[in-house]
């Protein structure tokens, strides 16, 4: 508990820990609807820029819910590190399976392309090269 | 069974029984907490790991996938009309954004109730705690209303997903005739499939074709054998493969059905189950079990933390499936 803070105090700062929080919603819908606007289609630099923040953004009120709400910040070392250290194995499954997902976009792409070089292979043409249907065995 | 599930009552005469350390570990608490705090960690732990798989799979697909449906199209709708009010018939992520607000208040006076019990002010638990059941409530009747939406007006399904993303620039085919019109089709703008003969939740602008309920394969359009309606484009594109073809609009990524219900089904469940523990502690906090353990109403602490949980997980869910 925040012993350290007077009643008063203490529930002054939630309503301001949940003005914050609001805000903080709020700023990401802004920006999550600025992403998507027609202007902003073209621009591949601005739509990672703003998807980055407001990751930030989201990772900045799950730390403040832990420690502020759920008084993480008033628990002992030990405890809060327990609870918090193994999370960081997520860190290896979040980049380990999207490096996956995106090798799997690879793949189909890749195939895709394949089939239409088949498509525009002349069979009849001894200097075109003819494609087997081995050549589409991929991974 | 009072005794039992909440163990470091003060002063437990059973603590003295045992000073070599009963059941109860005697009065010394590892990481200085009780028992039941720390454990109600640990299980919140072990949730945040069942959460993350989920979100895990459901990141892998759709990085997997050529195209994902665009949240401000998808999640465009609110109940009595509210979306009407906004250009083009459109409130992206409005009603998702109250949605997250109620919940968020409810983690505040969660925090409001929690510190009423510190002080073991018995009316100041259960006026916050009223509240905080309320918020929950609230949110799952907005969560109601946007699965009735999806599943009933728009059509989606756990494995049918109407909403498809165009990966190619054209134009529309006039239904009636095939004819290309000037009606633009844009690479990256997601569309919804809609259903012949069901009144649009959101019709196409100036479309006033009517698509028969059978199977159809015209020029301009096709109904598939459950009713979709499948407009007809040309792509105009220049770089594209398809350029100067006609192209059939198609159903979205399919494990978005599962995705969505799946994973906002779970935290819903979260949400549910915490509104029921809260309102069993809020009744057990009124008629003053939790005075008589005079132990800071720590038991309101526990479902506390839990509810913190809930609003943890929506930080994420409303990150990968509204803002992203």
């Amino acid at each position: 508990m925040a012993d350290h803070l007077s009643y008063e105090e203490s529930t002054k700062a939630v309503w301001k820990g949940l003005g914050l929080l609001a805000g903080v919603t709020l700023v990401e819908v802004v920006l999550s609807l600025l992403k998507a606007q027609d202007w902003a289609k073209d621009m591949g630099w601005l739509f990672g820029l703003l998807a980055i923040l407001i990751i930030v953004l989201s990772i900045y009120k799950a730390y403040f819910i832990i420690y502020e709400f759920m008084h993480m910040s008033y628990e002992v070392k030990g405890l809060a590190m327990s609870v918090l250290l193994p999370t960081l194995l997520l860190l290896w499954g979040v980049i380990a399976f999207f490096w996956e997902g995106s090798a799997w976009k690879g793949n189909r792409e890749l195939i895709q392309e394949r089939n239409r070089m088949e498509v525009q292979t002349d069979p009849a043409d001894p200097v075109g090269t003819v494609i087997t249907d081995e050549d589409y065995i991929i991974g | 069974m009072a005794a039992v599930t909440d163990i470091h009552v003060e002063n437990d005469e059973h603590v003295d029984h045992h000073p070599e350390g009963g059941w109860e570990g005697g009065k010394k608490k590892p990481f200085a907490v009780s028992y039941g705090k720390l454990m109600m960690w640990y299980f919140l732990l072990s949730d945040a790991f069942t959460f993350a798989g989920f979100l895990i799979a459901y990141g892998t697909l759709r990085i997997s996938s050529p195209s994902w449906p665009v949240p401000d199209a998808v999640f465009a709708t609110a109940p009595f009309g509210i979306h009407e009010m906004f250009p083009g018939g459109h409130a992206p992520l409005i009603f998702v954004t109250f949605m997250s607000f109620l919940l968020i208040i409810s983690s505040g006076t969660m925090v409001r109730a929690v510190q009423e019990g510190a002080r073991e002010n018995k009316r100041g638990v259960v006026f916050w705690m009223l509240l905080t059941v309320l918020g929950g409530a609230g949110f799952l009747g907005c969560q109601a209303w946007e699965w009735n939406n999806l599943i009933n007006v728009e059509h989606m399904t756990v494995t049918t997903n109407p909403f498809g993303t165009y990966t190619e620039n054209g134009v529309y085919l006039d239904p009636a005739t095939g004819e290309p019109t000037d009606e633009v089709v844009e690479a990256g703008t997601t569309y919804l499939l809609h259903k012949a003969g069901e009144s649009h939740g959101e019709g196409y602008e100036g479309d006033h074709f009517t698509y028969p309920t059978e199977e159809t394969d015209a020029p301009g359009y096709m109904v598939d054998k459950r009713g979709y309606i499948h407009r007809k484009y040309l792509v105009t594109g220049e770089d594209s493969y398809n350029t100067g073809k006609t192209m059939t609009q198609d159903f979205g990524p399919v494990a978005f059905g599962a995705l969505f219900f799946g994973i906002t089904g779970f935290h819903g469940f979260h949400v549910f189950t915490g509104v029921i523990f809260l309102l069993i502690i809020l009744i057990n906090a009124g008629s003053g079990v939790y005075a008589a353990r005079k132990n800071g109403y720590e038991m309101v602490e526990k479902i506390g933390l839990y509810w913190h949980f809930v609003d943890l997980v929506w930080v994420f869910v409303f990150l990968v499936f509204y803002l992203l």
